[in-house]
């Protein structure tokens, strides 16, 4: 279990995390979304006790990172930047986080087998590949064997294979009882790993709810039509109280009116329909409907910065 | 504030678990030193240069020594292990600065001091650890590569200048090469720690041990004498004489004493910057 209470945290000017409260429950893998410098890391850092809040506090099981006595054995932790000596190989930089916690030498042992790193263990980390040195940081982080994870953005640089490894592995960790907290700005990766979402958007709280309920309640359901009488489709549309635009020359994407209402109107006015295929909103629309305004460099499409919708399960 | 979490910071980090938990930290950062190059490299260097610089020196002073005056030959002779022990260290306690420098400041270069800091998320007993390590190491390295060169410069100089390792303070200023060495690396440690950045730190600690001395000099009077006096490798360095010159302000033990506190202040700030700034 992994508690946030109004974290904030600035760097310089800039604020990365703004009184930021969430709950992350054991027993399912919980997914942390939000676009780049929306403040994951930041917020990872300040659970894991690397960074000081300006206020609020972060406690696992109860406890600031910093009062755990064995903190391996407790939470495992990949973080986003490296964080291993170029110079060491994969077996000692290892060693060394097992010796600090009491471990023994066969768990280090186990730990490489487990993430596939046998034959290159023996090699200096500096010259492993991003996926590589991906699966080093699994590997220190299931180390201790530990009830809690908290794992940034750890998809990043792993082969299509490793991927659906690492995931099938983080729904086993979470059904046997443990904290799962992973982040990315990958949305559509999240929806095939994580139940649950925490979604941040400039260091504030955007959604705190279930996948299903933030694909579901986030996005405006589209209609696509296909006729060749897209403009004289558009007036009745747009008279009716719906939203269309043209996609393509016999294309039209309608918002805010289902399929039968609209083949309704077409068969009235004896308007012929060749395709009317209702668009159900991916994790990736939803995700960018509810940030909008958020996006740290993104341009808001009017020009206006509005307040993105809060939505709470 | 509740009585129990008013009691409990007391019980932190004392008591039988604590030491445990201290000796482990000790055997990971063993680990550390020895899994990279560098500790290896540098340490051969040290010995290598100590050495050679040792017979060179004294192998050179025993074949200029009919071209060289009486003077020269009277202060060779009356303290024969500062050169002896003197002109290899001047040079090869360069390795042992930027070792370590490298030590703390290489941790942050490649980003391992997250990992180190999310093993011992209280800090300080990390860089206690790694200090305790790191001087234990350069002091048995350093205290054989000083005696293994006092041996071998003595036989060099023996004809010209015999001087004996039970000649009065000889024992001492040998043995005390070993611990200003031992005393430099965590001097340059510490600096590391608190600069964060190999480059910029080892620029600093040869600043301070190289050329921060002859600037002081050049103060006026007996304030750049006492300034110089009390400078870290100045004071340090006494230790490494085994008579004491005329102008001395410190006895060896005083001025060994002096660059303790230096280093300790050091030592101190790091830890209390280690644990106030984001890692």
């Amino acid at each position: 279990m992994i508690e946030a209470r109004d974290l904030s945290k600035h760097y310089g000017g800039k604020r990365a995390v703004d009184h930021l409260s969430f709950t992350v429950p054991p027993g399912k893998v919980t997914g942390f979304l939000g676009p780049n410098g929306a403040g994951k890391s930041t917020t990872m850092r300040l659970l894991l006790g690397l960074d000081r809040a300006d206020t609020g506090s972060a406690t696992i099981d109860g406890k600031p990172y910093r009062d755990l006595a064995e903190p391996l054995r407790v939470v495992g932790a990949l973080l986003e930047a490296r964080a291993v000596h170029t110079g060491r190989s994969a077996y000692n930089h290892l060693l060394i986080l097992a010796q600090t916690q009491g471990l023994p030498r066969r768990r280090v042992e186990e730990v490489i087998d487990l993430v596939g790193l046998h034959d290159v263990a023996r090699k200096r980390a500096g010259g492993f590949s991003l996926g590589m040195g991906q699966r080093l940081g699994i590997a220190a982080a299931l180390l201790g064997d530990p009830a809690v994870l908290v794992l940034d953005e750890p998809v990043n640089g792993l082969d299509p294979e490793a991927i659906l490894w690492l995931r099938t592995l983080l729904r086993r960790l979470a059904a046997e009882g443990r904290t799962v907290f992973l982040s990315s700005h990958l949305m559509n990766e999240m929806a095939v790993t994580a139940e649950h979402l925490i979604v941040v958007g400039r260091g504030r709280l955007i959604a705190d709810c279930t996948t299903q309920q933030f694909i579901a309640r986030s996005s405006q359901k589209s209609v696509l039509v296909k006729s060749p009488h897209v403009r004289r489709l558009a007036e009745l549309i747009a008279a009716a109280g719906g939203a269309a635009a043209a996609a393509e020359a016999d294309e039209l994407t309608v918002t805010g009116m289902p399929a039968e209402r609209i083949g309704y109107l077409a068969a009235r006015e004896g308007l012929e329909i060749y395709g009317l295929t209702p668009q159900s909103a991916t994790l990736e629309e939803a995700f960018i409907d509810l940030t909008r305004g958020s996006l740290e460099y993104g341009t808001p499409a009017d020009g206006t910065h509005h307040r993105a919708k809060e939505i709470k399960a | 504030m509740t009585l129990a979490t008013a009691v409990r910071p007391v019980s932190a980090g004392t008591g039988p678990a604590a030491r445990v938990r201290f000796g482990r930290l000790l055997l990971a950062e063993w680990t550390k030193l020895r899994s990279v190059r560098s500790t290896i490299w540098s340490l051969l260097l040290l010995c290598v240069l100590t050495l050679g610089l040792t017979a060179l020196y004294t192998a050179l002073t025993v074949s200029q020594w009919d071209q060289a005056g009486a003077f020269h030959h009277a202060q060779t002779a009356a303290d024969p292990t500062a050169l002896i022990v003197g002109g290899g260290l001047a040079l090869s306690q360069l390795t042992v600065c930027v070792l370590g420098v490298l030590v703390m400041a290489s941790e942050y270069s490649t980003g391992s001091i997250r990992a180190s800091l999310l093993a011992v998320p209280t800090r300080t007993p990390m860089l206690l650890a790694k200090s305790v390590v790191f001087a234990l190491l350069i002091f048995v390295v350093g205290e054989a590569v000083a005696f293994s060169s006092f041996f071998l410069g003595a036989s060099i100089l023996h004809a010209k200048a015999p001087v004996a390792i039970g000649d009065p303070g000889v024992a001492r200023a040998v043995a005390g090469a070993g611990l200003y060495l031992s005393v430099l690396g965590l001097f340059a440690l510490a600096v590391g720690a608190l600069l964060r950045h190999t480059a910029a730190a080892v620029t600093a600690v040869i600043g301070l041990v190289l050329v921060l001395s002859p600037l002081a000099q050049l103060l006026p009077g007996s304030l750049g004498k006492h300034v110089d006096a009390y400078l870290p490798s100045e004071a340090g360095h006494l230790i490494t004489q085994a008579h004491r010159a005329s102008g001395d302000l410190l006895s060896p033990w005083q001025g060994f004493t002096v660059f303790c506190l230096w280093t300790a202040a050091l030592l101190a700030a790091a830890a209390w910057s280690l644990n106030r700034r984001d890692a």
